[in-house]
């Protein structure tokens, strides 16, 4: 065993657009011996990704290494020239990106790709680099290994386009493997196959890695140390075991509390205790596309969901990308007209189209969007926002309305002083607050709230489901919870419908969901979420079948 | 997936076909009410009302103007491109010399100023924040914003009256060396080139910075790849699309848009016949001038059009 990385005092500054320098990066220093895996852990902005690019010589533009040292092999990054980083960047040190999806160029096949670094560095023949490049990808036990490279990107799906940039980062014989959060855009079914295709080849290789993420579950499996960072600086370093069980930093404590969040306290609101049903759903069908002879839509996307919500509960619905669920949403809300089936709010049936709807029916059903950075106008101050949907519902300007406005921003915690801000200065958390109380304003009985946490750190997350519990116990509304995370949605629904493919396959109470009685695709997304035990991804034991049926990606 | 690139370009070209229907419909009827009278100018004032009755008898002028339209469509269609009223040519002979002198004019600029204009807006893109780069994207501003006759004129100063290097006039009729033709043709091609090389390197140096703050480029970069080959292989296949139209566009002025040029060096271009023709009021001439600056237009942007679905790999 020999120390293959050694970070010291390592600093990167930022210029800003304004043309101010900004410290990201302070003093940080850590090793990684020639056969462990390090894993960066932190929230966005944490300097994670910034710190494993050094590793390579590599600054995103606008930013450079101010100080310390970055020795990988015993050369100093910081001090080489960029020719001699180049011939270091994809043989000594290999990248794999967050999104394999944009990292590969649409315009040459992914062959191509995967073979570019042989060819830039003179490694082998490309018939050597063929040969290699398939034995890679039967490695990473990919589908039809001799041919998938004969691909373009776009024709292969978003797991197993990442596992190809594994095998693009594997090819140049790496001694250092550096994964930028490989896994975050996938869905959990998926990921379990990239982790463990990557976990094996980086056992049966002996390389060092450095595994970036923000997930402490998924780090937790591939892992062997792990450094908690937080706004540029390391809090913690230790085992895995170490970080886990005995955390030493009030950071690292928190992160681990946001990642079991608290569980759902049944509502105890007058609703709760006579239950009628707010929203029912009979028979929706929806979708894009041209609509067809018989009323239908060209693709549909939502296929005869029937379901229901009683007043002062809350419903979940999961599923992962492209079941329909955000379409559901938008059926609801009336901003994709249904083509069949009935929704009925508070035993009223909902016209399909939202411009159908009396003002009414639209106040009392509101929806908050995933990404607040897109729903807001950019180009309006909080106070606008806010007071808009308060004009527009309650028809109340003047005095009355900025006395509405504060309120509201009370009711999200948030102080008073942000009001003339624009959205483009707040921080993330704090646009998806204004986002909530956008919606609050109209005071709706019913609030869909689409992904809302999911562009979110952890621990801001956490503090956003906080908010809605408070919320709902103040205000007795209820909500439609969307998400693709089961822990989100089990710390705030009662109830949790499951879609698959456009269907709803299962509704159920939390606690019941991925049991024995349960649907098998519903237990097969609940055994897919990783948990923080490190030995859990290797003890996973999922049923091929069912994994053939449903994890098809 | 493979049937989608023959239908797509079916459908580019069915758009071409309608949009040139739509276009000779707009030429026809602008011509139409065009002030003046042309009977009346080619019988000059003395003319009797009998005169004047027998003639536009004679020349069609009396039928209804669909009927009209109709006529110059099929004639169109068929070739015949009319005869001219002011010297009773045929169209297509007083056109086809000019034509040629045009697309020479054209081609020889084009030749000259595509590669040094994609060269320079892929380096500059390359080199993006340098001297170098805020150099260029100064001198194209400082182009594009002096009009073409300053800069024709310009060079007729410079060239021709103080040092005497080139001819002011580029009339190509005793050409017999290379040498000779490079001495007619410098000053117009230079002119236009600095018209129309301007907005094909700030196209260029745009489409290629878009594509190099991709991931893929970032990728490319860490797999060890030097700057050229990030530029060529990475950022460049992907830019194709944006730059085939910005050169499209811009070539596509070298044919009408070039009367000021064709003026000062006095070039005999079909962009200075049409001016003509309209002082004459030769409406058959006008009309398929018109018609020719839209085919060229056509052809080169469906021609950019076609090019970008070929270079999408989402297409293929």
């Amino acid at each position: 065993m020999a120390t293959i990385v050694e970070i010291r005092d390592l600093e990167v500054e930022a210029t800003t657009d304004a043309g101010r320098r900004v410290e990201i990066i302070r003093k940080v220093g850590f090793t990684i011996e020639d056969d462990e895996i390090v894993a960066l852990i932190g929230e966005s902005g944490s300097g994670k990704s910034t710190i494993a690019l050094t590793l390579m010589g590599y600054t995103r533009p606008g930013c450079r290494i101010s100080g310390g040292s970055v020795t990988v092999g015993g050369k100093d990054m910081v001090r080489l020239s960029e020719r001699e980083r180049q011939a270091i960047r994809g043989t000594d040190v290999a990248y794999v990106p967050q999104s394999a999806a944009a990292a590969f160029n649409p315009a040459s096949t992914i062959m191509d790709q995967v073979i570019e670094v042989t060819r830039i560095h003179g490694l082998m023949s490309d018939a050597e680099a063929r040969i290699r490049a398939v034995e890679l990808f039967r490695a990473l036990s990919l589908p039809e290994p001799d041919t998938i490279g004969d691909r373009y990107p776009h024709q292969v799906s978003g797991g197993q386009l990442q596992r190809l940039s594994a095998a693009m980062a594997l090819i140049g014989g790496p001694k250092l493997m550096i994964f930028d959060e490989p896994t975050t855009a996938l869905d959990v079914t998926t990921q379990i196959e990239v982790l463990r295709a990557f976990k094996a080849v980086m056992k049966r290789g002996g390389m060092a890695g450095v595994y970036v993420s923000h997930d402490l579950a998924v780090v937790a499996q591939i892992a062997d140390r792990i450094v908690v960072l937080k706004a540029g600086e390391i809090q913690e370093i230790g085992t895995t075991a170490a970080i886990l069980e005995r955390p030493q930093h009030p950071y690292t404590r928190e992160l681990l509390a946001a990642f079991a969040p608290n569980r759902a306290v049944p509502a105890t609101t007058e609703a709760a205790v006579h239950p009628h049903p707010l929203l029912e759903l009979s028979g929706v069908i929806a979708g894009y596309g041209r609509v067809m002879s018989d009323g239908m839509p060209a693709v549909p996307v939502v296929r005869d969901v029937t379901l229901s919500l009683a007043a002062g509960r809350n419903l979940g619905i999961i599923g992962e990308s492209g079941c329909g669920k955000s379409t559901l949403a938008r059926v609801i809300a009336g901003i994709v007209p249904r083509a069949r089936g009935h929704i009925l709010f508070d035993g009223k049936e909902l016209a399909a189209d939202a411009g159908a709807r009396s003002r009414d029916e639209l106040r009392k059903l509101q929806i908050v969007f995933q990404s607040a950075d897109t729903a807001l106008n950019p180009m309006k101050s909080v106070d606008e926002i806010l007071g808009r949907p308060i004009t527009f519902y309650h028809g109340i300007g003047g005095a009355e309305r900025q006395a509405r406005v504060d309120r509201l921003l009370d009711m999200v915690h948030l102080p008073r002083s942000l009001r003339h801000r624009r959205a483009t200065e707040l921080s993330g958390g704090q646009k998806q607050r204004v986002n909530l109380a956008r919606a609050l304003a109209a005071e709706p009985r019913l609030i869909l709230c689409d992904e809302i946490t999911s562009a979110l750190d952890t621990v801001v997350a956490a503090a956003i489901i906080d908010l809605l519990k408070e919320l709902q116990r103040e205000l007795g509304v209820s909500y439609l919870f969307i998400s693709h995370d089961l822990n989100t949605v089990r710390a705030i629904c009662d109830e949790v419908a499951v879609m698959y493919k456009g269907e709803k396959i299962e509704q159920a109470a939390p606690d019941q969901l991925g049991g024995p009685d349960s649907h098998p695709y519903s237990r097969l997304l609940y055994a897919s979420v990783p948990k923080l035990d490190p030995t859990w991804l290797d003890s996973l034991d999922r049923d091929p079948e069912l994994v053939k049926a449903f994890g098809g990606r | 997936m493979k049937a989608r690139i023959p239908s797509l370009i079916a459908g580019r070209l069915l758009i071409a076909l309608f949009t040139m229907v739509v276009v000779s419909f707009t030429v026809f009827a602008a011509t139409a009410i065009l002030p003046g009278d042309v009977v009346e100018i080619l019988l000059g004032q003395a003319a009797t009302p009998e005169a004047v009755a027998g003639l536009r008898t004679a020349m069609h002028l009396d039928e209804p103007a669909l009927v009209r339209f109709g006529h110059w469509l099929a004639g169109l269609a068929t070739g015949d491109l009319g005869t001219s009223y002011a010297n009773h040519l045929p169209i297509a002979q007083l056109i086809g010399g000019r034509l040629v002198s045009s697309l020479k004019l054209a081609g020889l600029t084009a030749l000259f100023s595509v590669p040094i204009a994609l060269t320079l807006g892929i380096t500059a893109a390359a080199m993006r924040g340098s001297i170098y780069d805020r150099t260029v994207s100064m001198l194209t501003i400082g182009v594009i914003s002096v009009p073409e006759f300053m800069v024709a004129t310009s060079a007729v100063l410079i060239f021709a009256v103080w040092l005497k290097w080139l001819p002011a006039l580029s009339i190509a009729r005793d050409v017999s060396t290379f040498g000779e033709l490079l001495k007619i043709y410098a000053m117009p091609i230079m002119t236009l080139s600095f018209v129309i090389s301007a907005q094909m390197i700030r196209m260029t140096r745009a489409a290629v910075i878009e594509a190099l703050q991709s991931p893929y480029v970032e990728m490319a970069i860490l797999k060890g790849a030097s700057p050229a080959r990030v530029v060529l292989r990475h950022a460049l296949p992907n830019a194709i699309g944006p730059i085939v139209n910005a050169v499209a566009l811009s070539l596509s002025y070298l044919l009408g848009g070039v009367i000021i040029v064709e003026t000062i060096f006095n070039y005999p271009g079909i962009a200075k016949l049409m001016v003509d023709a309209v002082a004459t009021r030769d409406l058959p001439l006008i009309q398929t001038c018109a018609m020719i600056f839209c085919l060229v237009y056509l052809l080169l942007t469906t021609t950019a059009d076609i090019l970008a679905i070929l270079a999408n790999p989402r297409l293929r």
